[in-house]
């Protein structure tokens, strides 16, 4: 007997929450509880009296696990609402890395070089290291990391992803 | 200006504002200071279990019973640990609980201390809500708002975490007024169209079928009433879930049954060939629907639930209507008579349902020899159903017989471990809600493994004078164990004998109850009787046929036309897909 997988899509949801002590552990928990993907998680407060806070969360289900993933988190009695910006429609979503990278030489010129085509900006410089701040989505900085491993890549961090959906209303 | 009060004297004024009159508890380090203000006042009633776990139960036996949630006091660490089964079984079965747990005090909070366990941790998942309470000016507001959580909208047990250092501490308590929650607003009433389209696919349906659930019962009892009523007016069969036994009267000719695994033939196949469904506070449990793709292919369906979340979770449905299921049957009968509907003509299907019943699934091999284990639960139904018994169980093929053999007209008299499934239920549940019911007929049907798995609770019926009875079908087997083992494993009866048992009446005897035996079919009724009239506690061994299988049954991943009626259509060994089916 072999255990078989379902067709998964990936969704960038939004979960609004009050800002109390293991709200964060609860829906990190619901996720490994009930078996669902947690690829990309980020919160922070965004109130300005710091009751509330954002989370937003990027996961792979198939559809109908997909409705039970936000029925289970609009269950929990901290969340206030959950919106599927991925079904919702048109959004903007955005990365931060801060990458490390040291060498000498080309390696060093030429990770210039490549910071300056994806817009990254130097927020540390020693004379034998970098330190490059890049925003963007997923893909592009991906793909500067990956550019970067060739010409001294040293250490990555990454904030996950945050998102919020195009036009003038709130989601 | 109201004077300051102990976090302790808060909590129990809090309690005793909620209108509780009894909780279930067990003291311990961490929950003195509690203690020491129940010693000091009259108003709630302790009740002192001999295990934590069995609290809980208990607990659920009473809100069960009564429609008043459970209260259950515990001290931290291993008093919060042996809660946890009962928390989640009342997670599982939708039952109002309240569970406070002592804590040590917040300075040590994460030191590994005495007795320390991140409970609010362990029971995160477990429970509908939990709260740790770091500062007694909170106490009184969290403990009413516990309480509104853990009774309204889909039902659970709610946690609430109290560190030595906040029961001693003092602060201000005022009773606040109704809650107002700012995020955990249940939807009670229906959406109006959904309501309407409803009642238009029910008088438009050819073979309906009710199938209701535990919901119904937590609905309240007015909810049991309206579908009686609902049934009435449409003239269609209902069938429903282990859980929402006594919802509607098994002597109702429009009673088919519980449905399911254990179910009978007539309301498995009128599931499976029904073109309409109205689940009602169900929520497609596995149990009920066998094999999914081939669970009521031809059946529209409409799914009436408070839980948002049980809606599509395992089956698709047509219509899902979020609302309290008795307010939703009242606005689908208030709908149907004002459109003027009248009772479809529905006896083509009537007759179809005629059909199977003559199948007559329940019924079993007769013996003179041994006692049948169906033929013991259908003379205590006969012994007592007059006198409108509670009933609880553990969990086994005794659970199965006594849904299968024993019939409820009543709701808030079937006290049974559905979801979870917990041996070691019945006797704590049935003495939670013969506190809650004084004057009831209380029995535990049992089994000789599960009654051992909290036995120790007869020292608690004993001290409080309560008069349970605890009917043991004692086959010498963890029977449904035994059971699967015989139909799965080619009898292979790996681990499920009972050996080593106690003799069940001297063990009755040593905790001052009486002891009965019954060992021959003969003695049957007149054993039944001795237990009745024995004014106190009774223990009936009563010593059935070994290996007698619970049947009907749709094993694991089969779909409801597969049922097995009897023994002779069991294979010996299942493939692996079947085998790893729970």
């Amino acid at each position: 007997m072999h255990i078989k997988q379902e067709q998964q899509e990936r969704h960038t949801l939004a979960v609004i929450v009050d800002n109390e002590a293991g709200v964060l552990a609860r829906i990190a928990g619901l996720f490994t509880a009930r078996g669902y993907n947690i690829e990309s998680l980020t919160v922070t407060d965004i109130s300005e009296d710091d009751l509330i806070s954002r989370i937003t969360i990027v996961t792979s289900a198939s559809a109908p696990m997909m409705e039970q993933i936000i029925a289970q988190l609009e269950r929990l009695v901290p969340v206030h609402k959950v919106v599927d910006l991925t079904a919702l429609g048109p959004h903007v979503e955005r990365e931060l890395a801060l990458v490390k990278v040291a060498g000498a030489g080309d390696h060093r010129i030429e990770a210039l070089r490549l910071a300056d085509v994806y817009r990254a900006r130097v927020v540390d410089a020693t004379t034998t290291s970098f330190v490059f701040e890049v925003t963007g989505g997923s893909d592009k900085i991906d793909t500067f990391v990956s550019l970067m491993r060739e010409v001294g890549l040293v250490e990555v961090a990454r904030t996950g992803i945050v998102a919020i959906s195009r036009g003038k209303d709130a989601a | 200006m109201t004077a300051e009060k102990s976090g302790a004297d808060i909590l129990v004024e809090a309690l005793s504002d909620l209108g509780v009159e009894v909780v279930f508890g067990y003291p311990g380090g961490a929950v003195l200071p509690i203690y020491d203000a129940i010693f000091k006042q009259t108003r709630i009633k302790h009740i002192l279990v001999r295990h934590e776990q069995a609290a809980t139960h208990a607990a659920e036996g009473y809100a069960r019973s009564t429609g008043k949630p459970g209260v259950v006091l515990v001290t931290s660490g291993p008093g919060a640990t042996n809660a946890v089964t009962g928390i989640t079984d009342a997670l599982m079965d939708s039952i109002p609980m309240i569970v406070i747990t002592g804590q040590v005090p917040t300075a040590l909070i994460g030191s590994d201390a005495f007795q320390e366990a991140d409970t609010v941790g362990i029971t995160r998942h477990c429970s509908k809500h939990n709260y740790l309470i770091k500062d007694p000016a909170k106490l009184g507001d969290t403990v009413h708002e516990a309480f509104h959580i853990a009774t309204s909208g889909r039902p659970g047990p709610v946690v609430v975490d109290i560190p030595k250092d906040v029961q001693v501490a003092t602060a201000k308590y005022k009773k606040p007024g109704a809650i107002q929650h700012k995020t955990y607003r249940p939807q009670i009433k229906a959406d109006q169209s959904l309501i309407e389209s409803a009642v238009e696919m029910l008088a438009a349906a050819e073979r309906p079928v009710f199938y209701t659930g535990g919901g119904v019962i937590n609905a309240g009892p007015a909810a049991s009433q309206i579908l009686r009523e609902l049934a009435r007016i449409t003239g269609a069969p209902v069938t429903s879930t282990l859980m929402g036994l006594g919802a509607f009267p098994a002597s109702s000719d429009q009673w088919l049954g519980m449905l399911g695994m254990h179910g009978t033939y007539e309301a498995n196949l009128a599931m499976n060939k029904a073109d309409l469904i109205i689940a009602l506070g169900s929520r497609f449990d596995d149990r009920v629907t066998g094999r999914l793709d081939a669970f009521a292919p031809n059946a529209r369906k409409v799914h009436v639930d408070i839980d948002r979340s049980s809606m599509n979770k395992t089956v698709h449905v047509d219509l899902p209507i979020l609302a309290d299921v008795g307010r939703a049957m009242e606005d689908m009968v208030r709908v149907w008579k004002a459109r003027g509907h009248q009772k479809n003509d529905l006896s083509g299907w009537w007759a179809q349902i005629t059909e199977w019943r003559a199948k007559k699934c329940l019924e079993y091999p007769a013996s003179t020899k041994e006692i049948m284990p169906q033929e013991a639960i259908r003379k205590l139904w006969e012994a007592t159903h007059k006198r409108n018994p509670i009933i609880t169980t553990e969990v086994g093929q005794h659970q199965m017989w006594a849904a299968q053999h024993f019939h409820f007209e009543h709701p808030n008299k079937w006290l049974t471990s559905g979801g979870l499934g917990t041996m070691g239920y019945g006797l704590p549940a049935a003495i939670g809600a013969q506190m809650g019911n004084p004057n009831a007929l209380v029995i535990d049907i049992a089994g000789e493994a599960s009654i051992q798995m909290n036995i120790q609770e007869l020292g608690t019926a004993t001290q409080y004078r309560l008069p349970v009875k605890i009917f043991i079908l004692n086959n010498e087997y963890m029977g449904m164990v035994r059971q699967w083992q015989e139909l799965t494993y080619s009898s292979r009866y790996s681990e499920s004998y009972s050996d080593a048992l106690p003799d069940f009446v001297k063990l009755a005897e040593a905790y001052n109850w009486t002891g009965i035996r019954i060992d021959k079919p003969g003695e049957l009724e007149a054993g039944i009787q001795a237990m009745l009239d024995a004014p106190g506690p009774v223990i009936v061994d009563c010593r059935v046929a070994k290996l007698a299988n619970c049947f009907p049954m749709i094993p694991s991943g089969a779909a409801h036309t597969e049922m097995i009626l009897q023994s002779d259509q069991v294979s010996g060994e299942m493939d692996d897909e079947a085998k790893a089916l729970v």
